[in-house]
Order: C-alpha cells, then structure tokens, then sequence
C-alpha cells in the first residue's frame, strides 16, 4: 500500500525536466518542437491580421505595418521566424524517424545540433534578405 | 504484431479517442505539404516589400501566388488544429475542460481559415 501512495504521487513528464533529469539536447529540442508549434498556431492570428487587414483597405493596412514594423512588432516576427525554421527543421527530423532513420543515439544526437543550426542560419539568412 | 487491442481496433479508436490512423497520417500529409509552402512564404515575405499596401496587391494578383498563398493557409491552418488538439490532449488533465478547448480551437481555426482564404480571393479578384 505504501508503495502504491508512492507511485501515486511520483511526478509526471514534462515536469520531470530540469527538476529530476539532468539537461539533455534531446528532451530540450523535444518540447522546443511543442512549444514553437503553439507559437506558431497563436501567430496565425497575426497572418490573419495582415491579410484582412489588406483586404479591408489602404487605411487599415497602412494601421498594421505600423504595428508589425515597430519594435514589439519586429520583435513577434523574429520570434516567429525563428519559430517556423525550428519546427520546420525539427518536423523534418520527426519524419526521418518516423520512417525508421537516423534514429541512432548519435545519429538523434547529430540530427539535433544540425537542426539548432539550420534554424539559426535560415532565421539568419531571412532577416538579411528582408533588410536587404 | 499490434500493440491495439481487439476492441479498439475494432472501433478504430485509441488513447486519443479517434482515429489514430487519420490524425497521425494527416499531420504527417499536411507537414509534408508545408516544407515548399512555408519556404515559399517566408521567402515572399522577405523578398517583397510587403509593408507597401500596392506590392502586396499586386503580389495577390499574380494567380500563381494566391493559389499559393491559399494553399499554405489551409495547409498551416489544418496543420495547426492537429498539432493543438494533441498538445491539448496531452497535457489538460480535466475531460471536460479538455474537450471544451479543442471544440473551440477547432472553431477559430475554421474561422481564421476561411477569412484569409476570403481576403485573398478578395486582393486576388479586386481592383488593382
């Protein structure tokens, strides 16, 4: 009975991270990919914004690029950016495996650190072409 | 082997409470469908001045573009209800708070949906 309360009361994923696991690449990029695809799905309602606001006009339009080209609003599509190759990349990873490659521990390992990087240089290289 | 029970593969149902089979391939179908289509947006967004009103009109004119475009917003919209509805499932413990938030994540995503389809039918086919 003792050993029942026990399991009972044994914290769950994810709140094993951090507090009971040591870091891990993998674990990390694992929410990464949950969390950006809920950032993403939130950044839907901004995509929204910007085609109605079009569609409604010059006016409007003209009221929404003020928004998206002040900081805060710089700032949302950076994080957006960033959000898309992540998940992008990381989705890519998550279909490799799905079809049984790279699914190695050091292969999990180096698919991981190439998709941080890809996601960097991508976000990188997209802010280089829109200032360009 | 199968890891499913008799019952549940009977009803094509699993811990999801739904077709396991449908949800996990149409995730994979519109996130295959998303690589060239997001690519494509992101690269649009940057390499068009799109902050000027007339730019992004005239990119919606170009029928190729705004299939495009339409496309990627049911694809990303489809997409995103799926990846919702398991990060919800995953993590709301309370049944019926549970289903209570994807019947209403569902509900905006259709919404948010056809209005952008809407806007740009309506950039695509008005005045240039």
């Amino acid at each position: 009975m003792a050993a029942k309360t026990a399991d009972a009361q044994r914290p769950l994923s994810p709140f094993m991270l951090g507090q009971y696991y040591r870091f891990q690449l993998t674990s990390l990029l694992s929410i990464t990919h949950r969390i950006t695809g809920v950032i993403l799905s939130v950044g839907t309602v901004f995509l929204a914004a910007w085609l109605l606001s079009a569609a409604t006009g010059p006016a409007s339009y003209g009221g929404f690029v003020r928004f998206a080209r002040g900081w805060f609003g710089q700032l949302l599509l950076f994080g957006w950016s960033w959000a898309l190759f992540y998940h992008l990349c990381n989705g890519i990873r998550h279909m490799l495996w799905d079809t049984v490659h790279a699914f190695e521990l050091k292969d999990v390992y180096l698919g991981g650190w190439i998709v941080v990087a890809a996601s960097l240089l991508l976000t990188a290289g997209i802010w280089v072409l829109a200032y360009l | 082997m199968s890891f499913r029970s008799p019952l549940g593969r009977a009803r094509g149902l699993g811990a999801a409470r739904e077709g396991v089979v449908s949800h996990w391939w149409l995730q994979r179908l519109t996130a295959v469908a998303l690589i060239p289509l997001a690519l494509w947006f992101v690269y649009g967004m940057a390499r068009y001045h799109v902050a000027d009103y007339q730019t992004v009109v005239a990119w919606m004119h170009n029928p190729y573009a705004a299939i495009a475009m339409i496309l990627w917003l049911v694809m990303l919209f489809y997409h995103s209800a799926l990846g919702l509805e398991i990060v919800m499932g995953d993590y709301i413990g309370i049944e019926s708070i549970k289903v209570t938030l994807v019947i209403l994540q569902k509900f905006v995503h259709v919404v948010l949906a056809v209005a952008c389809v809407f806007a740009v039918l309506k950039l695509a086919f008005g005045a240039a």
